[in-house]
């Protein structure tokens, strides 16, 4: 779906295929993208990619990946060294300042530190890149209005910014990213500055916004929870390369690459830490338990882990710790099992595939 | 008091206030303008034109340096050349607002410095002309500086205008002087203290008021 900006007009950035009624599938084309710093600093290396249209594309990494440069790309805020960023098959760096301006009005964006104007309402806030745009006040007016609707702020029109809670000023954010009804939203670590609820309702919002006006979201992040929260697909970022990308349920079941398992650490149930403290390499002579992880990568067991084929390990297991979280219709997540050693040799390997399935040690007596 | 007395002070008051008002006006305007200037052409800045930033920063740099009796003086030819004479009241106007006008260029320039980076690359992000973001980006968040600016302006002026005296401009500060030592009246030095006291108290609580009112940040 295409939503045409009321605003941009110019006729040179109308390519053929926006008028074709089935858009391309890519809406963002990242072409061997390199950002050196003066200093020689290269925070990117050769970054290809594409961004689906209508989805919601998450870029993760940690500090100082490049995912801020990468984002910044879009909307030419930062100017790659070398590489083109295609974006409806416009060459974007290669746009003069007025065309630049015009497809700026198609890309909102909303940022970690919210940057509203302390000096502005929220209506004015939100008012003013259509008025700058030349869009007559009753025309602003109205779309103002609206806006404030959908984001659920219409009673704070008139309040400026400093007595906004920060959900409230992302609200304001967003409300002004759309005010050119946009085809791409980029959000900058939109929630990092927000406290845990906060960060829900505005995720919320986000998928709300992006399945109602059909907008390619692209954000960046360097919290999982947020990528599993919202996205559709995920880009790994480390040190200025790609570490992996795909559909996020297969990211998260399957990660690649080291840097991907570290950003994946926090939300996955390790070994704790008293039952790490008394495991022993080898069984005990006489009874005692094994310690099992099974992994759920959401391959194997696409709609739902089958207890049967947990309970088929030992039918006496006991569940220690862990859990499953459904992400994209896949079922995936990690169990801590404890087998008795005396009922385990016949179970290990039975259903499960080995790297589901690890043994990490054994304990004596009762877990 | 004497009638002549009363009718002097009166004077004398007026004529500080001519000087400080004009000077201030013209000071506040050529002020901003240079300021949005140096801020814009700073090499980060939104049109970046180093070496003409570098050029306007020593010019403003060499008024600064100058003390305002220095300039007073020098500045002789040019003030004749302007206002036809280098006595009275307008005379002085030249170059105190020359003097103010370096001066509050830099309060100025602080204050545009200060607006956060985030706030202009958001308009960027918005799709804003270069000169929509000082319209209404640099110069309204930048409002709050720029009024305190010229609180501190308005009673630097009031300082310096007492110096105006040595060309003749008349005021206060040449009535103190005058009356107050050159002829021993204790009581008129004193009487021109309060009332400076009095003038710049109310400039300093207004300015506050009023910086206060444009600003939205707390």
């Amino acid at each position: 779906m295409l939503w045409k900006s009321a605003i941009a007009r110019d006729d040179r950035l109308r390519t053929p295929i926006q008028e074709d009624p089935e858009p391309a599938l890519n809406h963002i084309v990242f072409e061997r993208i390199q950002k050196i710093y003066p200093g020689g600093v290269q925070a990117l290396h050769e970054v290809s990619f594409e961004i689906r249209r209508g989805g919601i594309f998450g870029i993760i990494g940690r500090s100082g990946a490049g995912k801020s440069t990468l984002l910044r790309a879009i909307n030419m805020l930062e100017r790659p060294s070398a590489g083109r960023v295609l974006v409806d098959d416009i060459d974007v760096g290669a746009l003069a300042e007025p065309d630049l301006v015009a497809l700026r009005r198609r890309i909102g964006m909303i940022f970690q530190h919210f940057n509203l104007l302390s000096a502005k309402t929220v209506r004015e806030n939100v008012g003013l890149p259509l008025k700058v745009a030349g869009v007559p006040a009753p025309e602003v007016r109205r779309r103002v209005e609206d806006l404030l609707d959908l984001v659920g702020l219409a009673d704070k029109a008139d309040v400026y910014p400093s007595k906004l809670s920060g959900g409230q000023k992302q609200r304001v954010g967003i409300a002004r990213a759309l005010v050119h009804n946009p085809e791409i939203l980029l959000c900058d670590e939109a929630t990092s500055a927000l406290d845990p609820e906060t960060t829900h309702s505005i995720l919320d919002l986000l998928r709300d916004i992006n399945a109602k006006l059909g907008l390619t979201v692209v954000l960046i992040t360097h919290d999982m929870a947020v990528i599993r929260a919202i996205c559709d697909e995920v880009l790994v970022l480390d040190g200025g390369r790609i570490v992996e990308q795909g559909e996020v349920w297969q990211v998260f079941g399957s990660p690649q690459g080291d840097a991907t398992r570290a950003l994946l650490r926090p939300m996955q149930h390790g070994l704790p830490a008293d039952l790490a403290a008394r495991l022993l390499p080898e069984p005990p002579k006489h009874g005692g338990h094994a310690v099992l992880a099974l992994r759920f990568t959401g391959e194997t067991h696409p709609g739902g882990v089958s207890l049967a084929s947990v309970l088929a390990l030992a039918p006496d297991a006991k569940l220690l710790h862990g859990g499953i979280d459904r992400i994209q219709g896949h079922a995936q997540g990690d169990l801590l099992l404890a087998v008795p050693v005396a009922a385990m040799r016949s179970a290990v390997g039975a259903r499960f595939s080995p790297d589901a399935l690890k043994v990490l040690g054994y304990v004596a007596n009762d877990v | 008091m004497s009638p002549t007395m009363s009718e002097r002070y009166l004077r004398a008051f007026t004529e500080t206030m001519t000087m400080v008002s004009v000077s201030v006006a013209i000071a506040i305007a050529f002020g901003l303008i240079f300021a949005v200037t140096l801020v814009a052409t700073a090499p980060d800045g939104l049109y970046p034109k180093p070496k003409f930033n570098k050029a306007v920063s020593v010019v403003v740099n060499v008024f600064r340096a100058i003390p305002f009796i220095i300039l007073l003086v020098a500045l002789l030819p040019f003030t004749r050349f302007l206002v036809g004479t280098t006595l009275g009241t307008w005379a002085a106007v030249v170059p105190l607002s020359i003097h103010l006008i370096a001066f509050y260029t830099r309060i100025a320039q602080v204050s545009l410095n200060e607006v956060d980076h985030g706030l202009i690359e958001a308009a960027h992000a918005m799709g804003f002309r270069r000169w929509h973001i000082v319209r209404h980006v640099l110069l309204p968040e930048a409002l709050p500086g720029i009024v305190g600016g010229m609180t501190v302006c308005v009673i630097a002026m009031i300082n310096s205008s007492a110096m105006a005296g040595a060309v003749g401009a008349g005021g206060l500060g040449d009535l103190a002087i005058r009356y107050g030592y050159e002829r021993y009246e204790t009581q008129v030095l004193f009487e021109i203290i309060v009332i400076l006291v009095v003038l710049v108290t109310t400039v300093q609580f207004g300015g506050e008021w009023l910086s206060r009112r444009v600003n939205h940040r707390r």
